[in-house]
């Protein structure tokens, strides 16, 4: 039975350069519809990563309450100075809390891409910042000093904008800015902002002396709660209390879920149109070899082995194809950097991200087509009526 | 038997391989008709733009307020024939999840500058009688179900009023729509009056302002003449045209036509080479037939119109059924995305496009295998084994 069934594959595979217009077409369709489902998950893998992908569970971001975004919120001094003694905040050796209270505006620049202007955020900070970030690192220059005009922009912002090249003086509005140093977070969102002095921001922007969100450092496990509870019975605090991780995560979803959903029927609609390929190109394969099953039926193989040797053939069909578009894709997209819009209205940047996870669903939806798509003509393979054709 | 009959006998006499062949037409034709509409639902602000309509906004960023005297300095500029400003409220309704797109306005020169928002003569005139009233688009209000006389409070993720609420109590005294265009009315506008007057923070700032030059002709001049005022203030502007404004804005999500784009070539590739290839091969089954059509007298080029006909006919087929399920499928998002997706549809544009595209589509796939067909000999073909 197996001998019989590798002999008849083999003949199906060794007689497909005889069709190799629709056996090659089957594998280019095929491959098309794998590239595009993977292009759309790199997409969305990529965002996420940048977006959620870096959120840490032990620092709390702290926003006026209902704001859910920290462009809508607003506080004053007088709530940083009541965190700063709340309880469930981490403190370094000298007993004062790790805490870092900023300003975030959004202000334009020149994208390289489309030589238009799009959205950046300009976060005002102190040099407590970096310390809230897991993964900062100056990559070159140094910081700004306190006071001055000088900025720090994160990688991505250097990567996808002009104008921010380091020793730079940019104009932002009214004011201009000389860029002093560039950092990176290791690829999370902060990579797309620009860092400015908070008390220049406050001055520059009119914000008097407000701030728009805390980051904390929570102290052990418990520290989450004891903040939650202490913003939530404290009269004089009106403040949301969640983990940057929880944050981050709000902020991703919308975006990064909308590009599955689209992703995933396109490529779904687009494999239905591939599966008529694959099935004519079987079909195509069992009219041409009709004489040489009949003949092999006639000579003792069995129905199973014509049936078999039909639907491998199909698979391996979809297989190449699958295997060449996630190919494709992962060498034309795999860290591609590319930005849009993210929550409030201000641009991430991201790279493309071909995941392993997505090139095997992107195998499997192939190797589905296959499935369907050699079947039928398997089935007429092993059904071949031999009387009618030897007649 | 005339010639249309035989042609619909030649293309279904294989039923199974006609209709793999017209389900993978559909397909590409689904996703081109689906896209498209999307494509112009994201542009569709820009169709609403006038030519003449001009937008000012904060040149840092158009998220930044400016001074709310800038109006009446706007309104004394040469050139300006109507001005209005609107602030963003960053409205819910109930819960931070319904969004409502509410804006402040000055109601009066807002309908000015925007002579396509309508509304009933009594509403318009109730409107400006109550400062709690306000003006919900059709879409808008059918969305959260609501009707003329209805009081709720609209809630802001932003603004605070001086007592420390959030929330506006605001009254439905109109419905708006616009007449004639298949353009989104999604939208709220409440009374800047009403709204500035409660505010803790930011009071006596405007977000942006919306003018009209009466002339496209005249909008750089009274854009520059505009920036040139307020230059070196605190509070620099950038005035650009309405649809540049909105085109920025659609632009910041990333290249979309492009990715668009992509996808629709990709479905068109894959199944250009389908029904390409399939058709050669089903052509190339029939070399004995078309032998012995040509030794009937049927003349070279009428084999070749046959051959063509065939594959224009099977290209039309596949693809108007595709374009009637992205009708459907588009029919059914909206119905579930209730007012979020205002004008969603497979629009003329797009059945004009689709329609072109089909013929092109048919004659490129029926070409070669018509070629094959007319330059075939009798002698060869009865030959073929």
């Amino acid at each position: 039975m197996i001998s019989q069934i590798s002999a008849v594959t083999s003949i199906n595979l060794r007689s497909i350069p005889q069709r190799w217009g629709m056996s090659l077409a089957t594998i280019l369709s095929i491959a098309l519809v794998v590239g595009v489902l993977l292009g759309f998950l790199a997409m969305a893998n990529g965002f996420r990563a940048t977006v959620s992908g870096t959120g840490s569970e032990s620092i709390a971001v702290l926003l006026r309450s209902g704001s859910q975004a920290e462009l809508n919120s607003d506080f004053g001094r007088d709530t940083v100075r009541l965190i700063e003694t709340a309880p469930g905040v981490a403190r370094d050796e000298d007993g004062a809390a790790i805490l870092s209270a900023e300003l975030y505006v959004i202000t334009d620049a020149t994208k390289r891409s489309t030589g238009n202007d799009a959205s950046l955020s300009l976060r005002g900070v102190d040099d407590m910042a970096p310390r809230l970030r897991e993964n900062f690192e100056l990559v070159e220059g140094r910081m700004f000093a306190e006071g001055s005009n000088e900025i720090v922009v994160g990688e991505g912002v250097l990567r996808e904008f002009s104008g921010f090249e380091l020793n730079s003086t940019i104009r932002m509005g009214p004011n201009e800015w000389r860029v002093v140093g560039v950092f990176s977070t290791g690829g999370s969102v902060f990579d797309s902002e620009i860092w400015a002095d908070i008390g220049t921001v406050q001055n520059l922007y009119q914000r008097g002396a407000s701030y728009q969100s805390i980051r904390v450092q929570l102290d052990g496990e418990t520290g989450l709660t004891e903040l939650q509870d202490y913003a939530e019975n404290e009269p004089r605090l009106d403040l949301d209390v969640t983990t940057e991780k929880e944050f981050f995560a709000q902020s991703a979803g919308g975006l990064s879920n909308l590009i599955m959903y689209l992703g995933w029927p396109l490529a779904i609609i687009m494999a239905v149109g591939a599966l008529a390929g694959a099935w004519n190109a079987m079909y195509a394969s069992v009219d041409s070899r009709v004489r040489e099953i009949a003949t092999l039926r006639t000579l003792g193989f069995s129905g199973f082995a014509a049936f078999v040797g039909t639907l491998v053939e199909s698979l391996l069909l979809a297989f190449i194809g699958g295997l060449v578009g996630a190919l494709i894709t992962y060498f034309v997209f795999d860290g591609v950097s590319a930005s849009t819009m993210g929550g409030s209205f201000t641009q991430v940047v991201f790279s493309f991200a071909v995941t392993i996870q997505s090139v095997i669903s992107g195998v499997v939806l192939a190797l589905i087509v296959g499935l369907f798509g050699g079947f039928f003509p398997a089935l007429r393979a092993s059904r071949v009526p031999l009387l009618e054709v030897h007649g | 038997m005339n010639d249309l009959t035989l042609i619909r006998k030649s293309l279904f006499r294989k039923k199974t391989r006609a209709i793999l062949l017209i389900l993978s037409i559909m397909t590409a034709f689904l996703i081109f008709g689906a896209l498209a509409s999307i494509d112009r639902v994201l542009n569709s602000s820009e169709e609403l733009s006038r030519a003449d309509r001009l937008v000012t906004v904060n040149k840092i960023n158009f998220t930044q307020t400016m001074p709310y005297a800038y109006w009446g300095r706007v309104g004394a500029v040469e050139g300006v024939q109507a001005v209005t400003h609107a602030s963003w409220f960053g409205g819910y309704y109930q819960d931070v999840r319904n969004f409502v797109q509410a804006f402040a306005v000055d109601v009066d020169t807002y309908l000015e500058v925007y002579p396509e928002l309508v509304m009933p003569a009594d509403q318009r005139a109730a409107l400006s009688e109550r400062r709690d009233c306000v003006a919900v688009g059709a879409d808008l209000a059918e969305q959260y179900g609501w009707a003329v006389g209805d009081r709720f409070p609209l809630s802001s993720n932003i603004w605070r009023q001086a007592d420390g609420s959030s929330a506006w109590d605001v009254e439905v005294c109109a419905i708006m729509t616009i007449p004639d265009q298949e353009l989104p009315t999604n939208y709220l506008l409440m009374q800047y009056d009403y709204y500035n007057e409660a505010l803790a923070f930011n009071r006596d700032q405007i977000g942006w302002m919306i003018l009209l030059t009466g002339d496209p002709a005249n909008n750089d001049a009274v854009s520059e003449r505009i920036d040139t005022l307020f230059a070196n203030s605190p509070a620099e502007t950038e005035t650009t045209t309405e649809a540049a404004f909105s085109q920025a804005f659609v632009e910041q999500l990333g290249n979309i036509g492009l990715i668009l784009s992509l996808v629709v070539g990709a479905a068109f590739a894959t199944i250009l080479m389908i029904v390409g290839t399939t058709m050669v091969m089903a052509i190339n089954e029939r070399t004995k037939e078309v032998g012995v059509m040509k030794t009937l007298g049927f003349s070279s080029t009428r084999i070749f119109t046959h051959v063509l006909s065939e594959s224009v006919l099977l290209s039309l087929v596949g693809g108007l059924l595709g374009l009637g399920a992205a009708v459907l499928l588009l029919g059914g998002i909206a119905e579930v995305a209730g007012g979020q997706l205002p004008g969603l549809g497979v629009g003329r544009e797009t059945w004009i496009q689709a329609l072109g595209l089909m013929l092109a589509f048919g004659l490129l796939t029926g070409f070669v295998p018509a070629v094959n067909a007319m330059r075939l000999k009798i002698v060869e073909a009865l030959g073929k084994d």
